[in-house]
């Protein structure tokens, strides 16, 4: 599920639950909007469970929209399931948020 | 690929690596550049074990990998280089060499022999700390920023990458996802069967947010993969989406011009590839730059022709042009990599075409006599012109080859510096004229009568250490290696600054052998020959390395049977010169031309003693016994007429060439003795291996085929018939 909280000066989301090809229609629909908020955007995905490529996808698709309208995207509080999928397709330094290392991940790359 | 004929390719190549790694370690230690030294080593050592990956050899591959890693941290400076280190170094390489050869053999895992001694070597290995990795993990650091930063020196040799790792480009259909599969498990697979050393996941292909579909799959992948596992293993992860996704998969050390192809047929900008392709690791800025200039002149050439087909389209019509565009690339950097320039042929290849070159000549020799008998001028003179070019081609052809003798010296630097060690002598080795040139075959056989003869000079000939002291010499011996041309031989000499011969004890020796009775009166050359004597040895101590019985006689054999001489020259107390005369080719030989009615035969020229005439009394008694009185000497002798079944009538005056091969001498009986000349030998075919007394074929000026006398097995022959008949009688 993706729900926005705003706040003052900025958006922020959360996801939870998982990201994969089953809901990932229903997420994007419910991303558009927030993708085209004016304030800077941090989604908290923290909750996430689950996370396969549609759903990497899907936040790189944020990453791109948001880049291309100058605007900024934070990920924050990744869940080990982000995090490690995430490392698998090298894509830490591609969101380029900083990640908190998780003991199972094992500072192995640097964000 | 035939994988059998890779596998040669492999064994030559780790051969003559393990050589090179051999001969750079013994070096190591009076270089100055120990840095470029050590670079070298750790390459052989890699390339040994990368290649050994490819064809699944897993014992090479996992000892290597912990030499490699020893010679990494050396090479990081993290390790002072020191003469344990060498010696360690020297017994993994010989290890590596061991398996090789039992590879070679057609084994595919290694004897328990080799792996009990690869495990005690491979703790020897770490106890200097290596086996872990130390510095694989940079992957997610953006390379290319790296690599600005701090400029590496590269390498582009040969056109290939140096690269180890495995690149694997994807690009997977839209409707991956939809079939329920997921990259992820594909890239978490790829990492069960090696090493995914990094990855860029291309974003290119999402299209902005409102054309998505969330469901289709846009992610296109660049692996730089290192693994042991061979390529169909690796493309056998993606045998379930191959049908709608793009995957090509470039082995490790491709060409720079796979990579062409690569960046060409892939969707997205070729700079922007470039760029990922440098941040995988897979390529470095340098070979980037030289693959966009390649594609440029090739663009160039293609007339803007649409991007991305040049090659993979009509690959007929464009692979002259990337060949052209490579060997243009080539002759830029072909002052730096002079020694890649070498083009491996198989000896068997070389062999033909020597052959057809004889053909080549004999024909062209018959074309110019009827050229002559015509008396056209016209034709003569383009006939003299095509017999000059056809000389030439054959000088040419014969110095094909033709191969230093360096490489074969070099291969003492070894013996001399362990047996030293075991002898507790301090020898130099220097070596002199290694450029000198002879022919390859020549080469291959001298090499064991010399590694007897340095063993010798080592043993015998250089004192200890402290006798050294006590004569006012310098403590460390000194052993040389020199060889040069002489009129159409080379020389080669093997001379040491030990104490030199002593006549004395050499002359008691034999007569106490009964080599020559006490009352002969020798000069001092033919007393110091006598070590060249069957079953001589004046060592008072048998040592392993020499003194077992097998002395300087098997030495002159191997020599003679070589059509060489073996020669020494010794000054008391200042040491002793052996010097090897051979002749620079096996392929052309002094014949001394005989006939039997109407064929003939040609017998080496200098194995012939002389020549007498059988004169018919001899020939009378000589029917029955075969041997005649030659002043005084018994000489037994073989009828060629009877030996080769030629038939009609034996003519009035025959005659013998007497013959000397190894101390014995025998006769030939020929009908005539037609003189000498110089011919090429042309060994026979297959089917005649078996033949005895013939060792090759020749073609004479007028076209007819001559028989090569085999000396040494006739003469073996008629020892046997000699041993045969007396048996017999008795």
């Amino acid at each position: 599920m993706f729900r926005t909280e705003p706040q003052k000066r900025k958006c922020r989301a959360y996801i939870d639950g998982e990201m994969t090809i089953y809901n990932a229609r229903s997420l994007k629909e419910n991303m558009t909007a927030a993708l085209s908020d004016k304030r800077s955007l941090e989604i908290d995905l923290s909750q996430v469970t689950e996370i396969d490529c549609a759903g990497v996808q899907l936040l790189m698709l944020a990453k791109k929209e948001r880049t291309q309208r100058k605007q900024a995207l934070v990920l924050t509080n990744h869940s080990a399931a982000v995090l490690d999928a995430f490392e698998l397709l090298g894509l830490v330094s591609w969101f380029n948020d900083p990640v908190v290392m998780t003991k199972a991940t094992g500072g192995q790359h640097e964000s | 690929m035939n994988l059998d004929s890779a596998l040669h390719t492999y064994i030559a190549e780790s051969r003559e690596l393990l050589e090179e790694m051999e001969h750079k370690l013994l070096h190591l230690e009076h270089e100055q550049d120990k840095q470029e030294h050590l670079n070298a080593i750790f390459r052989a050592a890699h390339t040994i074990k990368g290649s050994a990956g490819l064809f699944g050899l897993d014992d090479i591959v996992h000892f290597t990998h912990g030499v490699e890693s020893l010679l990494d941290t050396l090479r990081n400076g993290s390790m002072e280089m020191n003469a344990q280190l060498t010696q360690l170094l020297l017994a993994c390489r010989d290890h590596i060499g061991d398996l090789v050869e039992h590879m070679a053999q057609g084994n595919t895992s290694a004897s328990d022999d080799h792996r009990v001694c690869g495990a005690d070597l491979t703790r020897q290995l770490q106890q200097y700390g290596v086996g872990a990795h130390a510095d694989d993990n940079n992957g997610l650091l953006p390379a290319a920023r790296a690599d600005a930063s701090q400029p590496v020196i590269e390498r582009l040799e040969a056109g290939c990458v140096e690269n180890d790792n495995w690149h694997i480009s994807l690009r997977f259909g839209p409707d991956l996802l939809r079939n329920g599969m997921d990259p992820m498990s594909f890239l978490r697979y790829l990492g069960s069967i090696g090493n995914i050393v990094s990855i860029t996941t291309l974003d290119d292909a999402i299209p902005p947010a409102d054309a998505m579909d969330p469901e289709s799959c846009y992610l296109g992948f660049e692996i730089s993969f290192s693994s042991d596992a061979n390529k169909q293993t690796i493309q056998d992860a993606f045998e379930f989406v191959r049908e709608d996704s793009h995957v090509r998969i470039l082995p490790p050390r491709s060409r720079i011009a796979d990579y062409i192809d690569l960046i060409q047929a892939l969707p997205e900008e070729d700079m922007r590839l470039g760029d990922i392709l440098v941040r995988c690791g897979s390529l470095t800025g340098t070979e980037l730059n030289e693959a966009l200039r390649i594609q440029e002149s090739l663009r160039a050439l293609e007339m803007n022709r649409p991007l991305g087909n040049i090659v993979v389209e009509g690959g007929m019509t464009s692979q002259p042009v990337l060949d052209a565009a490579i060997e243009k690339q080539s002759r830029v950097r072909e002052n730096k990599t002079r020694e890649n320039h070498s083009v491996r042929v198989d000896a068997d290849k070389l062999d033909h075409l020597i052959n057809l070159i004889g053909e080549l000549v004999i024909s062209s020799a018959g074309s110019a006599m009827r050229a002559r008998t015509s008396g056209d001028a016209a034709l003569i003179e383009s006939f003299s012109t095509l017999t000059r070019l056809v000389e030439e081609v054959r000088d040419s052809t014969l110095c094909l080859r033709m191969v230093q003798i360096g490489s074969t010296f070099n291969r003492f630097q070894r013996v001399v510096r362990d047996i030293s060690a075991e002898l507790g002598k301090e020898i130099e080795l220097v070596i002199t004229g290694a450029e000198t040139e002879l022919d390859k075959t020549v080469v291959e056989k001298i090499s064991d009568p010399l590694m007897h003869l340095v063993r010798n000079s080592i043993d015998h000939g250089i004192e200890p250490m402290d006798v050294r002291r006590a004569a006012g010499k310098p403590a460390a011996g000194i052993l040389r290696l020199n060889a040069y041309h002489d009129s159409g031989s080379i020389v080669i000499e093997v001379s040491d600054d030990g104490a030199g011969l002593d006549r004395i004890r050499i002359l008691q020796k034999a007569i106490e052998r009964g080599l020559v009775s006490a009352d002969q009166s020798l000069s001092d050359q033919e007393i110091c020959n006598l070590i060249f004597e069957p079953g001589f040895s004046t060592a008072e101590t048998v040592t392993n390395l020499s003194g077992r019985g097998v002395g300087m006689d098997v030495v002159r054999r191997n020599i003679t049977a070589l059509r060489g001489t073996v020669e020494l020259d010794t000054k008391p107390g200042q040491g002793t010169t052996f010097r090897v005369r051979m002749p620079l080719t096996l392929a052309i030989i002094d014949g001394f031309q005989v006939g039997v009615e109407k064929s003939s035969y040609v017998v080496p020229l200098d194995m012939v003693l002389e020549c007498v005439e059988l004169n018919e009394a001899d020939s009378g008694n000589a029917a029955e016994r075969d041997y005649i009185n030659l002043r005084g000497e018994v000489l037994p002798f073989i009828r060629m007429r009877d030996l080769f079944a030629v038939r009609g009538q034996p003519p009035r005056r025959e005659n013998v060439v007497v013959v000397q091969y190894g101390g014995n001498k025998a006769g030939l009986v020929v009908d005539q003795l037609l003189g000498e000349f110089q011919t090429v030998i042309k060994p026979l075919g297959k089917i005649f291996s078996h033949v005895r007394g013939i060792s090759g074929s020749t073609i004479l000026g007028n076209g007819e085929v001559a028989l090569i006398i085999d000396v040494p097995d006739l003469v073996q022959h008629v020892s046997t018939l000699e041993y045969q008949a007396a048996r017999a009688r008795a």
